[in-house]
């Protein structure tokens, strides 16, 4: 059976979410192979394992937190190299993005990114994209070289799936072009308890109508009832109310929960490009003429702050 | 020596149009309104913020598309830019991004850089991974994704928002960096400026100028293939209800009829 590469994103070790869904759809197309790099790498396997790896390809240099994206695309070509894969997948972060791209242009493939779901085809995996702020679905393939394709987070689910993980240590030669940009600082973001905004299941988000970075408090009240993530629309965080890093929209992250609840959010077209794909979308809105309630399953024309307060006080009641 | 920053950046259809796709499943470009994509005027803004930090510095303005996309070149000159290239060749219809880089980077060669600064995606593909196929072909460092930037001294700076941390990035020129929307609001073009731009140079490149062959790009040189294309059927209208000051609760009833709660 044909191997497939699949790239781990694992922050010291604890693999994150979409590197598992990406497992699950590996494995519609063969044998998983996984490459771990940096620190931890080596305590990725037993969860790789589970969900499907048969083997775990690791290595670790401190180049790989010293330097910006390249060294990561040295690695990934070389686990290419020694396995020759049917495809190569990565998660549609930021930083796999950039070494997808880059590695498929080292190799003389083609990529695809943000795939939302992957089949095996007659002529090579077929990925689904969602397109022009989600109003058109598009199938695509790649046609020369090795498929690479970049996978959205919550584009299919976990499954557990044991298979041996043997782990084997990757042997990597870093390029001339590995050390061209230091990274001279990090500062990681303060955990706020939350699910990630991308992996939630349900998602609460503030708009223009919260007016304020001190009324986002009825926003985090609401969304740590329901065990959601936080979202701001970037009215609000152009504002300054909300971090940049919690923007659902066009340049911002899209999200595709179970559950969203749009609060004061008008639903223009850069916010509805990051939201449309949501299973069941309500909204709290003043204006009966906003755009975002041509989306809802469920919309209440009113003052988000009756309105909101009471949907919190009414949760926490029949939780008891 | 004068400090050159190319700038590369897309003519777009208007993302508040009604976008489509054409019979052979590329972008419609005729049915649409077409503009510089937004998300490219952040990074005209910060190159010519950078021209003004420095002692000597020259804006080249780049794109590559069809005959309209000379508007999107307009806009950033009338922004500041001092002069443009317009690559346009009735073969590039239908270029991937695999493709698309390769013409950039050979533009970018040609046109003589030290930095060359793009905006995050654009946004009809939305991919955001030119830049770094424009890094990789040039063989410079990429410093992308900076929400801050900065060159002094043959030095570029910036900082990277990433979802598990911020970094401070640092590469020497020549160097492609990328810029986020949280970099700085674009200015608006004068009525100077746009009078201005009428008088700067424009220089139209085509293929053989760049010595790339036909097959290297478009539609049949494309390294990937879209198959179908669906329109989303739009969503069933959902109840609305006005709150006479049960709103909250209703909702709440909705969601647990949902299992939400």
């Amino acid at each position: 059976m044909a191997e497939v590469l699949v790239y781990v994103d694992h922050v010291d070790g604890a693999v994150r979410k979409p590197t598992l869904e990406l497992l699950t759809l590996a494995r519609r197309l063969g044998e998983p192979v996984a490459v771990a790099l940096g620190n931890g790498a080596a305590d990725t396997a037993a969860t790789l394992a589970e969900h499907g790896a048969v083997k775990v390809l690791t290595h670790d240099a401190a180049e790989y937190a010293e330097y910006l994206v390249v060294p990561k695309v040295d690695a990934l070509q070389a686990a290419y190299e020694a396995v020759s894969p049917a495809a190569v997948l990565v998660p549609s972060s930021a930083d796999g993005k950039e070494i997808a791209a880059r590695l498929a242009l080292r190799i003389g493939s083609g990529i695809i990114t943000d795939a939302v779901d992957l089949e095996a085809g007659d002529e090579g995996p077929v990925a689904t994209q969602s397109v022009f702020a989600a109003s058109f679905t598009t199938k695509s393939r790649v046609v020369k070289g090795t498929p690479v394709i970049t996978v959205k987070p919550n584009s299919a689910a976990v499954e557990a799936a044991p298979a041996a993980g043997t782990v084997e240590a990757l042997s990597v030669t870093f390029s001339d072009q590995a050390t061209g940009t230091k990274i001279t600082g990090r500062t990681p973001r303060e955990s706020t308890g939350r699910p990630e905004l991308t992996e939630a299941a349900i998602v609460v988000s503030g708009g223009r109508g919260v007016n304020g970075a001190e009324n986002f408090a009825i926003i985090e009240a609401l969304a740590d009832q329901l065990g959601a993530a936080v979202g701001a629309s970037r009215a609000a965080v152009d504002a300054g109310w909300y971090p940049h890093t919690n923007q659902v929209g066009q340049t911002g992250k899209s999200v595709s929960p179970q559950l969203y609840i749009a609060n004061g959010i008008s639903g223009a077209i850069q916010h509805r490009a990051g939201m449309q794909t949501s299973k069941t979308i309500v909204a709290v809105n003043k204006d009966e003429e906003a755009p975002i309630f041509e989306l809802v399953d469920y919309g209440v024309v009113g003052d988000l702050f009756d309105v909101v307060p009471q949907l919190t006080e009414e949760i926490k009641a029949r939780k008891g | 020596m004068s400090l050159r920053i190319v700038v590369t950046v897309k003519y777009v259809p208007d993302a508040t149009g009604d976008r489509h796709f054409a019979d052979d499943l590329t972008v419609d470009r005729d049915d649409v309104d077409g503009l510089l994509s937004e998300l490219d005027e952040y990074a005209v803004e910060q190159a010519l913020q950078i021209k003004e930090n420095a002692d000597d510095a020259e804006v080249t303005v780049l794109t590559v598309g069809p005959e309209d996309a000379k508007d999107a070149l307009r806009k950033a000159l009338s922004m500041g830019a001092d002069k443009a290239v317009h690559v346009e060749d009735d073969d590039l219809h239908g270029t991937d991004a695999i493709g698309t880089s390769l013409v950039l980077a050979k533009a970018i060669e040609k046109a003589g850089y030290d930095l060359v600064i793009s905006g995050m995606a654009s946004t009809d593909g939305t991919m955001g991974v030119v830049p770094a196929l424009v890094a990789e072909r040039l063989g410079v460092p990429q410093v992308t994704l900076l929400s801050e930037v900065s060159v002094e001294d043959g030095t570029v700076t910036g900082r990277r928002d990433g979802d598990a941390a911020s970094e401070q990035l640092q590469a020497q020129l020549p160097a492609v960096v990328s810029v986020t929307d949280q970099s700085g609001e674009a200015r608006y073009p004068s009525f100077k400026g746009i009078m201005a731009a009428k008088k700067k140079p424009v220089e139209s490149w085509d293929l053989s100028d760049l010595d790339i062959e036909a097959e290297e790009v478009g539609l049949d040189g494309a390294f990937t293939k879209v198959e179908s294309v669906t329109e989303r059927p739009a969503r069933t209208a959902g109840t609305i209800v006005k709150d006479e000051g049960e709103g909250g609760k209703q909702l709440a009833e909705f969601l647990a009829a949902q299992k939400f709660i």
